[in-house]
């Protein structure tokens, strides 16, 4: 189960805010592998997934923008009838806090992937790592 | 540690009769050489010889910094300049600046104030002063130079800016106290928290005085935990003889006005009445040494309230409570009196937000506090900061008494505050 790297980024709700954030990252031929939003009205926090999220965090806090870099989990789930019940199922099976989660389709386009914030990401990677270990013997 | 114990224990009556002989001679002085004062007593209808208690102060003429322009360079001196000694200047939000003249004496006595407030902090002669005040017009550098050369302690005179220099000085000659503005301590607990641990171990810092601007308690818990020092609150203004007009003892509660040097009164800035000791309003001073120009009743537009309770410190002169803000700033909603650093209080306690925030005041007495996100503040979640809102509101309406809108934005969408920002719009209509 790999770990991605989001980049959350604070946007008020006007006009051009969100336009800023990704020519930001055209200026600096950054790809968005996938993109979220999450507004209470007045005020958002976009989440973004990109090629090069160190890079892009860097020119986000260089044009001042709030942005906040952190680990994700990806699920991927498998291109067929109740692949999302699948990744449902690992959610629940490792009881996962989850506070936001959103689809990223990979260029491949084979399986897509559920990107999820879960609290605590470093528990939650040994747990599953534990897991596959466990499943092998 | 005292200066002049005798001064500052004397009992409270014989305290408010030394302050009563002193308030009759300065109301006499200016009747009879300031024609501008004598024309202000005259239209109230009063003269010097009215006083017959320290409650009459209330009959005689406030002082306004307009008047002070008004009679700008030198009509308010009871003796020709040549009798004076030094000139120091305040600059008014328009127009001319406020001369102050000073003769041999009142600088003796406002050093002499300020020896005292330096004692009672615990410096003496083999204390090292590092006094980064700007000297020149504003009193903030001579005064206390004069008053910490009284002492006898090592005065450095480095006045402000020049940071590196500021701290090899600091290093080389083992500064023990520095007397600065809380927006300098602030610039310089950032290159403190740079340069880390092992540098403030060679700084021999002990104390900080920070006065000139007014700053909240969490700042000073700042300063104090990145600087390692304590910080002494100081008070003062020009026209009152600069720093040490009233300052904080051991205690660091509250600040000793001089009131052998100052009768102190606290008003409602709205309608002039009289307010008791605890209740807050605005400041007024009239000196009651000063030969060369003394000023009755003085409108400090700071304020404050009296802390009626003894201090624990012995001392008999009454203290004021920090700064709250300036009567200018001061707004009205629903019938209650607002002072933007009570919301700047809040935002800091809460928020760390410092001083990235506006405040609008709208039709329908309506309260919105725009609040700049910062790095510190945002963890990529957007629970947090609807919590961190929720909270703001909370604490805001115990504060101010009215439910704010609290509004998060950008970082860098608010004007950048130097000095006196613009922080209350009121857009509600006058009726
Ligand atoms: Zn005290």
């Amino acid at each position: 189960m790999p770990i991605l790297k989001q980049l959350s980024v604070f946007v008020q709700n006007q006009p051009g805010k969100i336009e800023r954030l990704t020519s930001v990252l055209a200026e600096n031929k950054i790809n968005i592998l996938a993109f979220n939003i999450a507004s209470s009205g007045e005020y958002g926090v976009i989440k973004i997934i990109v090629d090069k999220p160190e890079l892009a965090h860097k020119k986000y806090k260089e044009a001042g923008l709030t942005a906040y870099l952190s680990e994700v989990l990806g699920i991927v789930m498998k291109d067929k009838p109740g692949g999302l019940n699948d990744v449902a199922k690992i959610i629940a099976k490792n009881r996962l806090n989850v506070e936001n989660a959103y689809v990223y389709v990979p260029k491949s386009r084979k399986n897509a992937m559920l990107i999820i914030d879960v609290r605590d990401i470093k528990a939650v990677k040994q747990n599953l790592e534990f897991e596959k270990k466990l499943k092998k013997r | 540690m005292f200066w002049q114990k005798e001064f500052e224990t004397m009992k409270r009556d014989k305290l408010e009769k030394l302050q009563l002989k002193r308030l009759k001679e300065t109301a006499a002085l200016v009747y009879n050489k300031v024609p501008y004062y004598k024309k202000l007593f005259k239209a109230k209808g009063v003269t010097p010889g009215h006083i017959k208690t320290l409650e009459d102060i209330s009959k005689l003429p406030f002082t306004t910094r307009d008047d002070l322009q008004k009679n700008y360079p030198d009509k308010l001196l009871t003796i020709h300049h040549h009798d004076t000694m030094r000139l120091h200047t305040s600059s008014g939000t328009t127009g001319k600046p406020k001369a102050v003249f000073f003769t041999r004496k009142d600088i003796d006595v406002a050093a002499n104030n300020i020896a005292r407030c330096l004692t009672m902090t615990g410096v003496t002669k083999a204390d090292v002063l590092q006094n980064m005040m700007s000297y020149g017009l504003f009193t903030g550098g001579l005064m206390m130079h004069y008053g910490a050369e009284k002492v006898g302690a090592l005065v450095i005179p480095s006045a402000i800016g020049n940071t590196e220099r500021q701290l090899l000085l600091m290093e080389d000659f083992k500064t023990t106290s520095i007397h600065l503005t809380p927006s300098y301590a602030l610039y310089l607990s950032d290159i403190f928290e740079k340069k880390g641990p092992a540098f403030r171990k060679k700084i021999k810092l002990k104390r900080a005085y920070m006065g000139a601007e007014p700053y909240t308690e969490e700042t000073k818990k700042k300063i104090e935990k990145i600087l390692k020092v304590k910080v002494y609150n100081s008070y003062g203004l020009t026209e009152m003889n600069g720093p040490g007009v009233a300052f904080e003892c051991e205690y660091q509660n509250g600040m000793h006005l001089w009131e052998d040097s100052y009768l102190m009164e606290i008003v409602d800035p709205k309608t002039d009445r009289p307010l008791p000791d605890g209740e807050t309003g605005e400041l007024i001073l009239t000196t009651l040494t000063r030969e060369g120009m003394p000023i009755i009743r003085y409108r400090t537009r700071d304020i404050t309230a009296i802390i009626p309770e003894k201090c624990k410190c012995g001392r008999t002169h009454r203290r004021i409570m920090r700064i709250k803000g300036r009567a200018d700033d001061m707004f009205i909603m629903r019938g209650v009196n607002i002072y933007p650093q009570q919301i700047e209080r809040v935002l800091m306690s809460v928020a760390h937000v410092e001083k990235n925030y506006q405040i609008y005041l709208d039709e329908g007495d309506k309260i919105k506090v725009k609040v700049e996100i910062t790095k510190k503040l945002f963890d990529g979640n957007l629970e947090h900061l609807k919590k961190l809102q929720a909270d703001l509101t909370e604490k805001l309406r115990t504060e101010i008494l009215v439910r704010p809108s609290v509004e998060l934005v950008e970082p860098g969408s608010l004007p950048i505050s130097e000095g006196k920002a613009k922080r209350v719009f009121d857009n509600r209509k006058i009726y």
